[in-house]
């Protein structure tokens, strides 16, 4: 039986993108010199001019939040701080559909995530870090702990607003300014981030925005002004950033890459473990660096739960991100798509064997159907490096020992998936597995108060809750 | 005529066995008179790989062991330095080293008191927005290396915290610190401390400390004892190694910088 779906398209008219867009320094937009293109990857249409950012302007940004560190934000009481946090908060939850719209333009992901997930998460971060800023007494590294001063961040494109809101809003509760760079490809929520930074009347120079690539991302990493580095990115960059810092005094939180193990034992509830197993790989086009990317599937029931999986990917709907009933929108970027399908290729290459539901492809933009690799030996590069792309690599264990060995058997560590309905067996494998984030019985979940981050080289440190405040605060000597 | 004492051939603790540096060299350690003590190990980057070896081999069964066992263990090396007090005493005073042992003692069983009390200290359950029980625990962070300041009391130091939470570790004694630090592995090798958990290698910081910080199977590295930290930060990149050196003894931020927070949800229903 198929489903027919009329298009029902989220308006765009709620959005706004000017022409051009420069830097947000010092609480104004300052033109840039040079621009770059920023698209839509759904239509390859240009939504808007983006500056990119070069080392003046790097300085400029970091002047202007050393200022504003020194003689305005350090001087706040934390709860004056909370209350811009907590305006904030307020001002994303009445313009949520706004910017739902306008990330899913930027980005390719379907409106229904933007919508129920990713923008919510954004206004629930800032709500969460408002209240913590006058209680920084009880974050666990010490009495009256001293904010590091300016934080220089770096953000990826998979979750524009979402990393933003990650970053911003422990860095300002616990009261240091940010200069944050957004993703090349990504920019526009950041900006209009900006503008309710302004509506806030956020003091200036508190929050500085530099657009730009990977130049302008290392010119922010070396500059003297800069105390902490916060980074969201590829585990290479990652790798460099610790490089760059390791003579200076700065400190860093890395998140970094992964490749998770959704580990389904036989006495899985198969159909719930099928849906988490789609919600693993298939959330948010797998660009997920937590993405239950391995497949690790009993033995005696991965005939079943292969099949099951095949006839829920047929049901999976791929197209327009703005429409409502899209599941798997855009890849983001032509590059990405390049590199999704070069490894998609080593996956054939080497043996394994590849399928994909019958899928449509819309002729502009850029897309990928969704893809299961079967026949997946531990071996295989879809095995063992991150896709960042809608691929499972699937692979079978025949008991929990196994599962497990397989499972850690990578230099990653940051999430895996447990689905059994026997509660002695999820917490010892919770146990055994090297991973800072574990799902049991579900996948992708995310919340303010929970910590994020990985083991290994997935990255240094924590976001969220408790202990992701504490890496903006440092213990008073 | 008076007796002959009966010395002791200094060498490697390395998995709970006490060979001799596989590269066959020494090195002379003397007291502040210029009086011979003793020849130490010089250890090289095959005794540091061997150590590693071990180090990742134990690290399943400690880190796995309760933590009221790894309490009682650590416990049970204090009762052992306890008894050897004299030895000890002798030992610092001919290398000069200014640590009252009593001193060391007491801060081991501050760190036996630590293993069963970290998940209280840094544990949180989260209350997330949707029917999740969801909390977040501190586990060992796997194999450690360390190099610390070459005093008896800063070895202690470093080395309990890296192993009270379940790290197993391969610790840098330079110089005279080789004479406490090996016979102290003869403490450990009579208190029950599991064989790879603690290995010790004696010799130079300079030639030891970047293998340490390149090794792609250590998780961590505490190079308090570096002066130079740069290139090592550098070397420790390669895995993401974490990195850390301390100004404070005998404070539980040690022991939790060689922790990994684990975060684990499931769903709550019926």
């Amino acid at each position: 039986m198929t489903f027919e779906y009329a298009p029902a398209p989220e308006s765009k008219s709620v959005v706004k993108i000017e022409k051009e867009y420069g830097h947000f320094i010092n609480g104004k937009f300052v033109k840039g010199k040079k621009h770059f293109a920023t698209i839509n990857p759904a239509t390859e249409e240009v939504l808007s001019q983006i500056a990119n950012g070069d080392k003046g302007d790097i300085d400029k940004a970091v002047q202007a939040a050393q200022v504003a560190y020194t003689k305005v934000w350090s001087k706040l009481s934390g709860a004056e701080r909370g209350k811009y946090l907590y305006r904030i908060a307020r001002i994303l939850q009445e313009r949520a559909r706004e910017f739902a719209v306008l990330e899913t333009m930027d980005n390719g992901k379907p409106i229904r995530e933007t919508r129920d997930i990713d923008i919510p998460l954004v206004s629930a971060h800032f709500f969460y870090h408002a209240g913590w800023a006058d209680k920084l007494d009880y974050v666990g590294v010490g009495s009256s702990p001293k904010a590091h001063g300016v934080v220089g961040q770096i953000i990826p494109w998979n979750f524009p607003l979402l990393m933003l809101a990650w970053k911003v809003a422990p860095a300002l509760a616990a009261g240091n300014t940010v200069v944050l760079k957004p993703a090349e490809t990504t920019p526009l929520t950041a900006l209009l981030f900006a503008q309710v930074c302004q509506q806030a009347e956020l003091p200036a120079g508190v929050v500085n925005i530099v657009t730009g690539a990977g130049e302008t991302g290392a010119a922010l990493v070396n500059h003297p002004g800069v105390s902490k580095i916060a980074f969201t990115g590829s585990t290479e960059v990652g790798k460099s950033i610790a490089r760059a810092i390791a003579d200076t005094k700065k400190v860093a939180t890395l998140e970094l890459g992964g490749k998770g193990a959704n580990i389904v034992f036989e006495d899985a509830a198969i159909d719930q473990a099928v849906e988490g197993i789609v919600n693993g790989i298939f959330f948010n086009q797998g660009h997920v660096c937590c993405a239950g990317s391995r497949l690790l599937v009993q033995e005696n029931i991965a005939d079943e739960v292969i099949k099951k999986l095949q006839r829920r990917m047929e049901k999976i709907r791929l197209g327009d991100p703005l429409d409502k009933n899209t599941d798997i929108g855009a890849i983001n970027s032509k590059a990405q798509l390049e590199k999704i399908k070069e490894l998609a290729a080593s996956g054939s290459a080497e043996g394994g064997e590849v399928w994909s539901p019958a899928c449509e492809l819309p002729k502009n933009g850029f897309w990928f159907a969704p893809t299961i690799f079967t026949g997946v030996t531990q071996a295989h590069r879809i095995a063992r490096e991150e896709i960042f792309g809608p691929v499972l690599s699937v692979l079978t264990f025949r008991t929990p020992q196994e599962a497990i060995e397989k499972a850690n058997n990578t230099p990653f560590g940051l999430s895996a998936g447990i689905w059994s309905e026997k509660g002695s067996k999820v917490l010892w494998t919770a146990q055994q597995l090297r991973a800072g984030v574990i799902w049991a019985n579900t996948f992708n979940k995310f919340d303010p108060a929970s910590p994020f981050g990985g083991y290994k080289e997935s990255g240094w440190g924590r976001e969220g809750g408790r202990h992701g405040l504490a890496a903006y605060l440092k213990a008073v000597k | 005529m008076s007796r002959i004492d009966v010395k002791k051939t200094y060498k490697l603790y390395i998995n709970g066995a006490f060979p001799r540096s596989e590269s066959g060299r020494v090195y002379e350690v003397t007291n502040a008179k210029g009086a011979f003590i003793a020849n130490p190990a010089l250890a090289s980057r095959k005794d540091l790989r061997d150590s590693v070896v071990a180090a990742r081999g134990a690290f399943g069964k400690w880190s796995g062991s309760t933590a009221y066992l790894r309490g009682q263990i650590i416990y049970r090396i204090a009762e052992m330095l306890e008894g050897r007090r004299e030895q000890f005493e002798a030992e610092l005073k001919s290398t000069g080293d200014k640590t009252k042992i009593t001193e060391a003692i007491d801060l081991i069983v501050w760190y036996a008191g630590w293993t069963d009390k970290l998940a209280a200290l840094d544990g949180v359950t989260n209350p997330v927005s949707g029917p999740f029980y969801n909390f977040t625990t501190p586990e060992a962070m796997g194999v450690v290396g360390v190099v610390s300041k070459p005093t008896f009391l800063e070895f202690i130091d470093s080395l309990m915290a890296v192993i009270a939470s379940g790290n197993t570790t391969v610790i840098v004694a330079p110089g005279a610190l080789a004479i406490p630090a090996m016979s102290f592995a003869e403490v450990l090798a009579t208190s029950d401390v599991p064989a790879g958990v603690i290995n010790i290698l004696t010799g130079k910081v300079d030639e030891l400390a970047p293998w340490l910080a390149s090794h792609m199977d250590i998780d961590g590295i505490d190079i308090t004892g570096v002066k130079k930290q740069g290139e090592l930060k550098v070397a420790a990149a390669e895995n993401l190694k974490r990195v850390h050196s301390f100004t404070k003894l005998k404070n539980p931020a040690r022991i939790l910088a060689f922790m990994e927070a684990k975060t684990v949800w499931h769903t709550v229903g019926i």
